[in-house]
């Protein structure tokens, strides 16, 4: 072959590999969740909010572009595992966009790393207050504990006197447990005790029992969802505290939708303040009740986490658009500061530009019997639009 | 269980133990996107070393192993988070407040054998599992603990987002540890402790100190457990509860069987292998990988009892046998 032949068929390769690249752009996402271990129900949940979101919405992309999700299982609160994982992802798979993450240790593992290596971190789900401080590119859709938990404690002192908390023993609970008192207390409310369960816990009557022998007005609970929920729920109902007058009531996690029917009906009357409920009558919410429903099975609800999920992707989704497939880091990150939507199954959410952290509707809700279903029914909109609390009490000044 | 390792009149190198090396280096070459993977696979080798040394070489069964790794792990940590960020001097801490607590419990729990032994070390590590997970001021409890970044080794060598850094520190600290445990394993220290796995009555009989061989490995190996707890902190600038966790410890056994067990290189191969597999099954199907290690697992209790060594050597023999 002579070097003029070697030269044309060089460029023919070329042009062919630029036609190639042009025609089917694929968009590698990194959803690191968990799959094994006491933790698989809520990875469960992100998985299924993103795989629907997937299936429905691969028509929403630009011309040409893909979008290939790249499925990594953490087992659980694991955050070197987790770490290294979000560091594969990297290195080997060469993701644009991570995204999933359950636990809050896990998230915070895996925060600094975003920061050296500038890929844009959609947290879905884990819910610790300070992980958006740890790096400029990570944004988070889900919810902090203080959003539902202080407005709860505020509710709360017009209704109650003397509180009770149990929480996870984790940065959430503490969370969970800091807003609350602060709003309950500025409301002229009394703490009676507080009580702070280990994490991988799954008998709860021994704590339950000390709240009930300490007899408050109202019980303040935490747990991270899924089956603790259900575990929490029944030791509340075999302790037989409802009939003690003590009224349960926490951030959504305890009464999470997908684990409610397992709950039973000492779950009636419980209140939660929190941010999504499958039995919202949003127009948004009901269309996603029914895609997630013909897709998993008639008797499955979504929980919180799989719109977390769903919401997580929509914002993704809508960055790819944006840049029209062409993700450029920094401008990635200036774009999620003006990510708002009405669509979203909980209602309208915006990006706080300040801070990358979520601004949502909190609604205070109680569980009812709906057409012979347990559900979480929205009796008020506690607060609108609200920005994480703990964020704006410890601004820097 | 028959072992195969033990004493061997001639210490000196053969050529083939220099093959590991070599591969390790090549990888740093030719998979320059597997190494976080590789530091990770290099820090459990000498994880799994420390642990061959007390249960191939000594026969001390252990299921508690993860209380050296995470006290190294922790111990690190904190060091990082409180003190400074000097990897080396970390290291060193590390290395000898691991051998210290191997020291402390070993010279309790060394008195008893058997079922009572392997009982005492689950204890332990679940003491130490309850006290990090209490002890939320130092260890961040299930929150773990981190927000240190490491010092460049000696200055010059920053970790960097590819783990080239953190494959090669790792890669000379197994190179250290594997020379210590070659020199002792081939030494008549290293003889005795076979001796005393084989028939510690005898031992007595003849007069060897086995309560202090049995307290002087085990503190050894505590060490070693320590020295990888505090290399894996350092490249992932993180430590979590689960370094302290029994599942750890069973994890270590099966792939230290499944390599091998009482032969220096069953701990190269075992965790190789295995997180391999592993590494390969949770790509392939993040959802039921679990099954895949389960299944592996299972057919190497059934056929392969010395290990994936212990099929090398009976291949080996047979060609051997075949062409004399």
């Amino acid at each position: 072959m002579n070097i003029g032949k070697a030269a044309v068929l060089a460029a023919a390769i070329a042009s062919l590999a630029i036609a190639v690249n042009a025609s089917a752009q694929t968009i590698k996402v990194g959803v690191i969740t968990t799959y094994s271990g006491p933790g698989a129900a809520q990875g469960d949940q992100l998985d299924k909010g993103f795989k629907l979101y997937l299936k429905l919405n691969a028509d929403k992309l630009p011309a040409g572009v893909k979008v290939e999700p790249v499925f990594r299982d953490d087992t659980g609160a694991n955050p070197d595992a987790a770490r290294r994982l979000a560091q594969e992802l990297i290195v080997r798979d060469k993701v644009q966009f991570l995204t999933g993450v359950v636990w809050t240790p896990n998230a915070a593992a895996i925060a600094p790393l975003t920061a050296e290596a500038k890929v844009p971190f959609v947290i879905a789900n884990a819910a610790g207050v300070t992980i958006p401080l740890a790096s400029p590119y990570v944004a988070r859709v889900s919810f902090t504990l203080w959003q539902a938990s202080y407005p709860l404690g505020q509710w709360a002192a017009k209704k109650f006197k003397r509180a009770y908390t149990v929480v996870s023993d984790f940065a959430p609970g503490h969370e969970a447990e800091e807003g609350f008192i602060k709003g309950f207390k500025e409301g002229g409310g009394q703490i009676i005790g507080s009580a702070r369960v280990p994490m991988t816990a799954t008998d709860f009557i021994p704590y339950m029992q000390r709240v009930k022998d300490a007899k408050p007005d109202v019980l303040f609970a935490f747990n991270p969802a899924g089956k603790q929920a259900t575990a929490q729920m029944k030791a509340y109902a075999d302790l037989g505290m409802q009939k003690t007058g003590i009224k349960y009531v926490g951030p959504g996690d305890i009464t999470t939708d997908e684990e409610l029917q397992n709950m039973g009906d000492a779950a009636l009357g419980v209140l939660t303040v929190h941010h999504y409920s499958a039995a919202a009558t949003r127009p948004a919410n009901k269309a996603f009740v029914a895609a997630y429903k013909k897709e998993y099975g008639e008797k499955l609800n979504p929980g919180f986490m799989a719109v977390g999920a769903w919401d997580a992707m929509d914002l993704i989704f809508q960055l790819i658009r944006d840049q029209k497939g062409k993700i450029e880091p920094d401008k990635t990150m200036e774009l999620v500061k003006k990510y708002k939507t009405a669509n979203s199954p909980r209602g309208q959410i915006v990006i706080d530009p300040e801070t990358r952290d979520v601004m949502q509707n909190e609604y205070l809700r109680e569980v009812r019997k709906v057409g012979g279903a347990l559900a979480n029914v929205e009796i008020e909109t506690v607060g609108t639009l609200i920005k994480d609390p703990w964020k704006v009490f410890n601004k820097k000044k | 269980m028959t072992h195969s390792g033990g004493y061997v009149a001639d210490p000196r190198f053969r050529a083939i133990e220099w093959l590991p090396w070599l591969l390790a280096l090549l990888c740093f070459f030719v998979a320059p996107s597997y190494l976080p993977l590789g530091s990770y696979v290099l820090t459990m080798i000498i994880f799994a070393l420390s642990l061959d040394l007390v249960v191939g070489y000594a026969g001390i069964i252990t299921l508690g192993h993860s209380a050296y790794f995470g006290a190294g792990a922790y111990i690190a940590g904190i060091f990082a988070a409180r003190v400074s960020t000097e990897p080396l001097t970390g290291l060193a801490i590390s290395t000898v407040g691991a051998g210290l607590l191997g020291l402390l419990t070993g010279v309790v729990i060394l008195r008893t054998r058997g079922l009572a032994l392997l009982m005492l070390t689950l204890a332990i590590t679940s003491l130490c599992l309850e006290f990090a997970n209490k002890a939320t001021g130092w260890t961040g409890g299930a929150d773990g603990l981190g927000g240190f970044a490491i010092q460049p080794i000696l200055g010059l060598f920053k970790f960097d987002l590819f783990g080239k850094t953190a494959y090669l520190y790792c890669l000379v600290f197994l190179f250290a540890s594997w020379w210590l445990v070659r020199r002792m394993v081939y030494s008549p220290f290293g003889a005795s402790l076979t001796g005393i796995r084989e028939n510690d009555v005898r031992m007595n009989a003849v007069g060897a100190p086995v309560y202090m061989r049995l307290v002087v490995s085990y503190t050894i190996s505590a060490a070693l457990a320590g020295l990888a707890g505090a290399l894996l902190t350092q490249t992932t600038q993180y430590v979590g509860l689960k370094v302290l966790g029994f599942e750890l410890s069973g994890e270590l056994l099966v792939m230290l069987i499944l390599g091998g067990i009482g032969r220096i290189y069953g701990a190269f191969v075992g965790p190789l292998v295995y997180l391999l597999a592993q590494d390969y099954l949770a790509k392939q199907f993040p959802e039921y990988w679990y099954f895949g290690i389960g299944m592996i697992l299972v057919l190497v209790v059934m056929f392969v009892r010395g290990g994936i060594l212990g099929i090398v050597d009976a291949g080996i023999a047979k060609w051997r046998g075949a062409s004399a």
